[in-house]
């Protein structure tokens, strides 16, 4: 893959690379920091699943300060290209988008989207693809603002009893 | 779904304000592109003005001026201060008490949730860069999704 050059983001300049196995503290320490819930497990293999197989269509990204010092990552995506669920030609999926919340708003999440979007084209696709909770306000109103849409997809769901 | 016209009238007046924010526009000027009466539009811009989105400029050449925030205000904050966007009342009568009327009701919340989920996650950002694509369209691939189920 080819690792992104330094985005520069409105207050801070950032560079998008790969994850690496160290870098798994600090997305655990931000996820528990943005959704108040630690899932060191799950990150772990999530790290092992897209951090380190099938890279050519998986895509673990961070987002850390160029001049790191030490400083730990300020965000992270996760994405890979899935293709025939749903009858869906391949397509890129995004299901994980995390910025260091003191961080916001000065263009972090905005290089990372960029620098996924990039891999997936680079990949072969040319559509990407989220999920996002009705209320998560935030979210949907980052994504939209970097041009996705509805799209052809209703999502339904049934409570087992 | 339709949306009053004042709410259509707010936002089309935002979208011209918020895509020139250093600019005056006048009620007429606007007007005349939709249009709709300056009268009609004056008490929409009234409203607006009422909760800090725009501020009107006196004198020569006066007129509105954008004031809000164009990345933090949704079309949801503008259409809610002119018409409510709330989950249908139930309607009087005995048929509104069946089970058929509930499960209808049910099934039009589902709708009003999804159409308050959008309007509240477009900014007026947003909708000057859906305008701008209006303009220039691109190529867009299909959107419909293909007949075959998951397999």
């Amino acid at each position: 893959m080819n690792v992104s050059s330094p985005t520069t983001a409105d207050a801070e300049t950032v560079a998008v690379r790969r994850v690496r196995a160290g870098d798994i503290a600090d997305v655990i320490a931000l996820d528990e920091r943005v959704t108040g819930l630690a899932k060191p497990d799950y990150w772990r293999d999530v790290f092992d699943r897209y951090g380190e197989r099938r890279l050519n269509e998986r895509f673990f990204l961070v987002a850390e300060p160029v001049a790191a010092n030490g400083r730990s990552i300020v965000g992270f995506i996760i994405g890979e290209v899935r293709a025939w669920e749903f009858g869906s030609a391949p397509c890129g999926w995004v299901f994980a988008l995390s910025v260091e919340p003191r961080t916001r708003l000065h263009g972090i999440g905005r290089a990372l989207f960029d620098s996924i979007a990039a891999e997936f084209r680079r990949a072969g696709v040319g559509q990407m693809r989220t999920m996002v909770a009705r209320d998560n306000r935030l979210h949907l109103m980052f994504f939209r603002s970097e041009g996705m849409m509805a799209g052809p997809y209703i999502q339904l769901e049934k409570e087992l009893e | 779904m339709n949306l009053q016209i004042s709410s259509r009238l707010a936002i089309f007046a935002l979208l011209e304000l918020a895509a020139l924010p250093e600019q005056q526009v006048s009620v007429a000027e606007i007007g005349e592109k939709y249009g709709v009466s300056s009268h009609h539009l004056a008490k929409v811009m009234r409203a607006l003005s009422r909760v800090g989105l725009v501020r009107s400029v006196r004198g020569a050449g006066g007129g509105y001026q954008f004031s809000g925030n164009a990345r933090r205000t949704t079309l949801l904050d503008v259409i809610r201060l002119f018409e409510t966007m709330g989950p249908a009342n139930a309607r009087a009568g005995a048929a509104e008490r069946t089970p058929a009327a509930r499960a209808l009701r049910e099934l039009l919340g589902e709708i009003d949730d999804v159409a308050r989920a959008t309007l509240g996650s477009v900014t007026l950002a947003t909708m000057l860069k859906l305008v701008e694509r209006q303009r220039t369209p691109a190529r867009r691939p299909a959107a419909s999704a293909r007949e075959v189920p998951a397999g």
